[in-house]
């Protein structure tokens, strides 16, 4: 065991695959921040559609969430990297691919987790809100929302782990990653014990800060 | 858009029998990585509840270790990382008999199995801790009460959230393509490179996919009702990977 690989190669394993500072586009930080945000946005758009009371809205975001959730996320990735060529007649990068990709793959995910947020809100409480005069757009920020928002947060900081983690398949597509960058430098020097092993700890780093600050925030923010 | 649609090609030539052999192997990875998750998601589980520290904290490091680390490196560390630890024998063993297959068995068992303890954990919490009291009263011992009262009872109430893990271990299984087990999205890949048909193979897999994740929650769904125990339920939790 030799962790001279390790020193040697730091600051291309955490500035070039995981921060995606350096030559290549890359990055598992570039991915999953933007990968959340976008997420997200679409994921409370869907979620709100499925709540809806019109079919039309409801209908296209159940099918649109219970297809993803049926279809494994390699397979999105592939769908991307071989369908946007063909549909737009040129290749776009790797990031934008990885990018629509998890964006499109998770929103299905949040959006189960928006859905379940705003339906664990007691029944009494928007018949109270309506009994008081408040208006649908008043209950949904006042008295909806808040409580929603509440209780989705372990659920969601959970799915952005999970997507934190996920970021590691935008590799199969010669994304570089954090987990790119290990292959890479395994390829030159040969040492998957300790190359692989570095990559697990600073992802466990990641997900279990992330894991600590959700149970905080759970803590802090309970009624 | 210039692409000619060209179905024919799915069971023409070899497409058929590639589709046909990714689909074997995607499920020989799933009953062997499930049957790996589910025992070690129950020792897990069952571990972390019991009133014995040591063995709370050994079950909780490998949960809070195996569950925050990508699949896929899980994968890479079974083929690359382990294989030339292991003793000569073994290793020969190994890759006479197939050692992307094991490191991918090996890798969604771990991954799944700390994801499974989770759920058995919180299957085991939502019984009344009178169970067990009741259990140890009767002149159980602590082992006794939990292989008799406790996890038959767990394992009945957490079949919906069961379902989920078990969908997600299907569809995970797709990761074994990067260490190169010829399984379905292996197959569709390797359809797409042969016949240039990226939509129709993609669109298979896709389907295959479908079908079987779908079959998976009608038999648990199937199960859930004939194992119900009336008036009790655990809420279901969403998540992937």
């Amino acid at each position: 065991m030799d962790f001279h690989v390790i020193s040697n190669n730091f600051v291309f394993l955490i500035a070039q695959g995981f921060f995606g500072i350096g030559a290549f586009t890359g990055g598992t930080l570039r991915l999953a921040v933007p990968a959340i945000i976008l997420g997200s946005t679409l994921g409370i758009i869907l979620g709100l559609a499925r709540l809806s009371p019109s079919p039309w809205l409801y209908g296209p975001a159940k099918v649109y969430v219970e297809f993803f959730r049926g279809v494994p996320l390699v397979m999105v990735i592939f769908w991307f990297w071989f369908i946007i060529p063909t549909l737009i007649g040129k290749s776009l990068p790797e990031y934008a691919v990885a990018l629509t990709a998890f964006v499109v793959f998770e929103a299905a995910y949040l959006a189960e987790i928006v859905r379940a947020g705003i339906q664990s809100v007691a029944r009494g409480q928007v018949e109270a809100a309506i009994a008081t005069g408040l208006s649908k757009k008043q209950l949904m920020r006042h008295v909806i929302l808040p409580q929603a928002l509440r209780n989705m947060i372990p659920a969601l900081v959970t799915q952005f782990i999970v997507l934190l983690k996920d970021t590691s398949l935008a590799s199969i597509i010669g994304y570089v990653d954090l987990t790119k960058a290990a292959q890479i430098v395994n390829n030159r020097e040969i040492r998957p014990f300790e190359l692989y092993l570095f990559i697990a700890i600073v992802y466990w780093l990641c997900s279990y800060a992330m894991s600590r600050y959700a149970r905080r925030l759970e803590s802090s923010l309970s009624v | 858009m210039t692409y000619h649609f060209d179905w024919s090609t799915l069971w023409t030539g070899q497409s058929g029998g590639w589709l046909l052999q990714g689909v074997i192997t995607t499920l020989q990875i799933f009953a062997v990585g499930l049957i790996i998750a589910i025992v070690l998601g129950i020792c897990a589980g069952a571990l972390r509840t019991v009133p014995i520290a040591p063995l709370r904290w050994l079950a909780s490091s490998y949960v809070e270790f195996f569950r925050n680390v990508p699949l896929l490196v899980w994968m890479f560390f079974g083929y690359f990382s382990v294989p030339p630890l292991l003793p000569q024998a073994m290793q020969d063993w190994l890759f006479d008999h197939g050692a992307e297959f094991w490191a991918a068995v090996f890798a969604l068992g771990v991954y799944h199995g700390a994801r499974f303890s989770e759920v058995m954990r919180a299957g085991i919490q939502s019984i009344p801790k009178t169970q067990l009291e009741a259990a140890l009263s009767t002149g159980l011992t602590v082992g006794q009460a939990y292989r008799l009262i406790i996890i038959p009872v767990a394992l009945r109430l957490i079949i919906p959230p069961a379902t989920n893990e078990t969908v997600n271990l299907l569809k995970n299984s797709s990761v074994a393509l990067t260490i190169g087990v010829a399984e379905l999205t292996f197959q569709t890949r390797q359809i797409e490179t042969y016949t240039a048909k990226a939509f129709e193979a993609l669109a298979a897999g896709t389907v295959i996919y479908l079908a079987l994740c779908l079959t998976i929650a009608s038999i648990m769904a199937r199960v859930e009702r004939r194992v119900a125990i009336p008036g009790l339920i655990v809420q279901g939790h969403t998540g992937t990977s």
